[in-house]
Parts: C-alpha cells; structure tokens; sequence
C-alpha cells in the first residue's frame, strides 16, 4: 500500500513534498522519491492521495 | 552582449570616474515601469518605487534585478504554464537552469550584490509560486536580509496562498507584490486554469476559478489596506480573457492596485504547454497595444515588462544569469554594500542632472506645433544614448511632441552585428521591426548599415552619443521643425 513517482515525468516541483501529511517524499539525488515504509496513501489523513492531488504533471504519482 | 559595469576592479573615487566607466562598459538597460517620476507621485510611494527597475519607469535606467528559483512548487495549473520547461507566472519559457536551495541562492544573490552595483531588488517569481511555497521563499529572503538588508525584496504569486502569509510579508518588509489575475469571470478562469490544489483538494472547473478569484481579490485587498504596493499581472490571451480586461483593469485600479502589466500570451507549441498544444494564439503587437492603450486611464500600465525567466540576473533586458551559476560562486562572497552605496549617491546626483537637461530641452520644444513623432533609442542604460546601433538587442521606443517625451514600449531586434559583421537578413529584420519610426538615435553606427536603413526611409543618427536620451530627442524635435519652418 504505497504511491511511487514515475522519475521520467516528475518536474522536481516538489509540491508533493510538503503537501505528504507523512513527510514520505524526499528529495534523492535528481529526483524525487516515496518512501514504501511511510507512505500510507494518505488513508484517514485526506480525502485524496495529496501527491497526486497536487502533482502538477498526470500519472507521475501513480499506486506502486 | 551583457556588459553591464563592473565595478569590481574599480575605485569610486569620484562621479566622474563612474561617469566615465559608464561610459566606456556601460550598463545595459531598458524601460519600465510607471512612467511618473517623482513630480506627480504621491513621495510616500516614490520613496518605495524609486529604485525599482520593474516599478518606477526611470529606475529601469539605473537599477538591476534578480530573481532566483527557490520556490518550484506551484497550487494551480495554468495552461500557459508548462513546469517540465518553467513556469508562465512571470517568466519567459526556458528552463530555469538550476533549482536553488534557500542556502544556495542567498549565496548567489551576495556573489551577485557583490559584482552588480545596480542590484536593488531580488525577487522570487517562479517557477512555482512563491507564496505556496513559502517556507523556501521565506528562508531565502531571510537570509538576503541578514546579509544584505540595502536589498529589496519582492515576490509574484497568484494569490491563491497570498492571504496566509500578508502579516509575515508585512513583518519582512516585503513592500512589492506582484499578483496574476487573468479574469474576473470564473467561467473564463475555467477555461485558463485546468485546476487548483487548495486546503487538501483538488478542485476543477469553475469551482476552482472561483475560489482563486476570491483568494486573489481577498489578496489584493490586504495587501493594499497594508501599505504593500501590488502590482498586477494579465496575461492577455485573444479569445478567451481579451473582452474582460477592461473592466479587470478598472476593478484592480479601484481596489488600489499600484500598476496594470498586461502582458502578450507566449504559446510556442514547442514549450508543450496547453495552450502551445491546443494552437491558442497569443495577441499581435497591435492587439495588445489596442487593449494596453483601451486600459489607458486604468490602473498604471506598464508598457516594458520583459516576461524575464525566473533565474534572470541584471538590467532589465538583459539576463547574465550564465555568469552566476552555482558552479561560478566563489565560496565565501565579501561585500560591504560600499560599492552600491556609492553607486546609488551616483545616481540621485546624475538623475537631478538628468532632469535639468530635459527640463531645459522642453523649454525649446514647447512652442513647436508639430505631429506627435516616434523615435527609436539604443541604450545600455544610465538615461543615456549609449549603445552602437550594432549592438543593440532591442530598441526603446519614444514618442516626442510639444507636451514632451513618453517612453512607448520596447522592440527587439536580432543582434545586427553578430561577431562583428552585419548581416543583411537581420537588417530587413530591424527595418521591419522599425516599421512607423522614423529616427533611430544611437552612439555609433556603420556606413553600410546607416545606408541601408536610410534606403529603408529610417534615418539611423550617431550625432547625440552619449546624451541623455529625453534631452537628444526634444532637441531633434525642435531642430526638425525649426528646419521645416524655414524651408516650407
Ligand atoms: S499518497 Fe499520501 S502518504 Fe503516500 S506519498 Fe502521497 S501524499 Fe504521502
Ligand atoms: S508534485 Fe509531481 S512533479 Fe512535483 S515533485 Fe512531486 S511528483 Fe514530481
Ligand atoms: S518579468 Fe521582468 S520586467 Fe516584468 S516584472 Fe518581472 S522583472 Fe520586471
């Protein structure tokens, strides 16, 4: 149960990084990455995962 | 070529030391902002607009600014915006070539302040938006003012997460605000933005426009009743927002925005945004000025806005952001604000100078009775006519009657003379580009070139180098209709 980012599509906004209630998003290298572990699909936290919510690129945060 | 002065290897001794590297490296430069300098400005605003190159029509003269990209992440999508490239907001398509660390770009902007005595303003302007991400752009600044506290700051945001953080912007002493505000019809909005990630949620369609309309105009208001000057942004968009922009125009003047940028929709389809893709055309130069000139006793417009890229460093115009990548800065960056400082004393005395000149000139013009008449300038800045017609990257356009010279807009032009020799296909260009101007006033050009405009009915004259550019014009005026008198 976890998101991941499609590294090919992803800009580096990082807006997902600070809207992640879970702070499982982190900046790697050249790329930004989710963290399986703490990733919980933002379930009980919002209505919608906010990665992909806020993800300005589609399909770029996408159930791993 | 970005040649503005650098002092760095110089001593101020004196102005006239400064008059003379000016002179000889120039600083490039170009137009903008309001128009009214200190006379019919209300002193509290001059006083904060004065020495800024975006706001103040006559700072654009002296003054430098800087934008770093601090801030990427973006609550909205626009459809002139694609972030795989850059961000529309208030920058020209072109990848921001590096993103910066809060850490990283106070770094550069010392490197920069070091190098640029101009430097009066750092911005942060996109990509993203700065108040959504603002934690990044609250460090920077942070930062920039321990460091620096001589330097101006001001950010662009479309409003959207403005209302959370006027009181910090206040606290900060950020006193320039720039909004983008598109429509005030949410179903237009609609067709502008795709969608907008606001408290948790993604919201579509007309909802969504009609919550960033609210949060705008809630932004506008507070930071208006704040003392916090606001300029905004439209990008003008034929079809879709052009019809509206009137009423926007008056809307935003009443709620006391300080200046109106109406500014042309840029979509190449090879920057893949939405509208790029979709073959949505931006305005001609007509449309816009047709819309621009409509708008004429709205809010302040200005005419000179250079959609900079969101990493762009320098004289309006001009962007010597390559100079100061990360990989160029020196680790540890020393200045004590001593070059600007005598920089800026240059300035207030070579402006009052500068003034003099054309008050007097405008003594001679004020009884010709002639048609108003276009003129083209080569500048690198300092006010003056300074720049080979060769050189010149865009000509600054200047209209000049009885009443006096108004600075109209700017127009590019390829570089005529690239690595030293001309090139007929760029001279058609120009004449092109120059089309309803008759006189262009530079500090040198060729024989070749200057017969071929002249073919082209453009008169290219290098006899003003060096003078101040309202001084040069109002003489040429008043000396064409003296002639013309005599010889009638
Ligand atoms: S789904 Fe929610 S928890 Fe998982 S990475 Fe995205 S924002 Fe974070
Ligand atoms: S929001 Fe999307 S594009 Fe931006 S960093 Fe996250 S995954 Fe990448
Ligand atoms: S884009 Fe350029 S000209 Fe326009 S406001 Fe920003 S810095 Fe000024």
């Amino acid at each position: 149960m976890a998101y991941k980012i499609v590294k090919s599509q992803c800009t580096a906004c990082g807006a997902c990084e600070f809207e992640c209630p879970n702070a499982a998003i982190k900046f790697k290298g050249e790329a930004y990455i989710i963290d399986p572990d703490k990733c919980t699909e933002c379930a009980g936290q919002a209505d919608s995962p906010q990665c992909v919510s806020v993800c300005p690129v589609p399909k770029t945060c996408v159930p791993a | 070529m970005a040649d503005i002065i650098s002092l760095g290897g110089l001593q101020i001794a004196s102005r006239d030391e400064l008059g003379k590297a000016m002179e000889g490296g120039g600083c490039a430069a170009s137009s903008c902002g309001s128009k009214a300098g200190p006379a019919d400005m209300d002193p509290a605003v001059w006083a904060k607009v004065k020495d800024h190159p975006c706001y103040s029509e006559e700072a654009h003269h002296y003054f430098a600014r800087m934008h770093v990209a601090v801030a990427p992440a973006c609550n909205i999508q626009c459809n002139y915006c694609n972030r795989k490239y850059d961000c529309a907001n208030e920058s020209r398509p072109g990848v921001v070539s590096e993103r910066l660390t809060p850490e990283q770009a106070a770094r550069k902007v010392l490197a920069v302040a070091a190098e640029v005595p101009q430097l009066s303003v750092l911005g942060i302007a996109g990509p993203g938006d700065a108040a959504y991400d603002w934690r990044k752009t609250r460090a920077t600044f942070d930062l920039v003012q321990k460091q620096l506290p001589d330097i101006k700051l001001c950010l662009s945001s479309n409003g959207l997460a403005m209302p959370d953080h006027v009181d910090e912007i206040v606290a900060m002493n950020i006193d320039h605000v720039t909004l983008t505000i598109n429509t005030l019809d949410p179903e237009v909005g609609a067709k502008i933005y795709p969608w907008i990630f606001f408290r948790g949620k993604r919201h579509e369609g007309v909802e969504a426009a009609t919550i960033l309309l609210q949060r705008q105009m809630e932004s506008l208001d507070m930071l208006v009743a704040r003392g916090v000057l606001v300029k905004v942004n439209s990008v003008l968009i034929p079809g879709i927002n052009d019809e509206g922009m009137l009423e926007l125009n008056k809307v935003v003047k009443a709620k006391g925005a300080f200046l109106h940028n109406i500014m042309p929709l840029i979509s190449d389809p090879a920057h893949g945004t939405h509208f790029g893709l979709t073959g949505q055309r931006g305005p001609s130069a007509a449309e816009l000025k047709a819309v621009q000139d409509a708008c004429g006793d709205g809010a302040n417009l200005m005419r000179h806005c250079r959609q900079c890229r969101a990493d762009a460093v320098g004289m309006l115009g001009e962007d010597r952001g390559q100079e100061f990548t990360l990989d160029k800065l020196p680790e540890v960056v020393g200045d004590d604000g001593g070059k600007r400082a005598a920089y800026r004393d240059w300035v207030t005395r070579e402006r009052e100078d500068r003034r003099a000149a054309a008050d007097a000139a405008q003594a001679e013009a004020a009884d010709v009775a002639a048609p108003p008449m276009l003129v083209a300038v080569c500048t690198k800045g300092g006010g003056r006519i300074n720049q080979h017609f060769g050189h010149a990257t865009e000509f600054q356009i200047y209209e000049v009657d009885a009443s006096g010279v108004r600075f109209v807009t700017h127009r590019r032009a390829d570089n005529y003379c690239v690595g030293g020799h001309g090139e007929g296909e760029t001279l058609s260009e120009i004449i092109r580009t120059l089309e309803g101007v008759p006189v262009v006033l530079c500090a040198r050009v060729g024989d070749g070139p200057r017969a071929k405009m002249a073919a082209a009915g453009i008169e290219v004259i290098d006899a003003c180098a060096q003078d101040y550019i309202e001084t040069a014009i109002l003489d040429l005026y008043a000396a064409r209709h003296r002639k013309g008198a005599l010889t009638a």
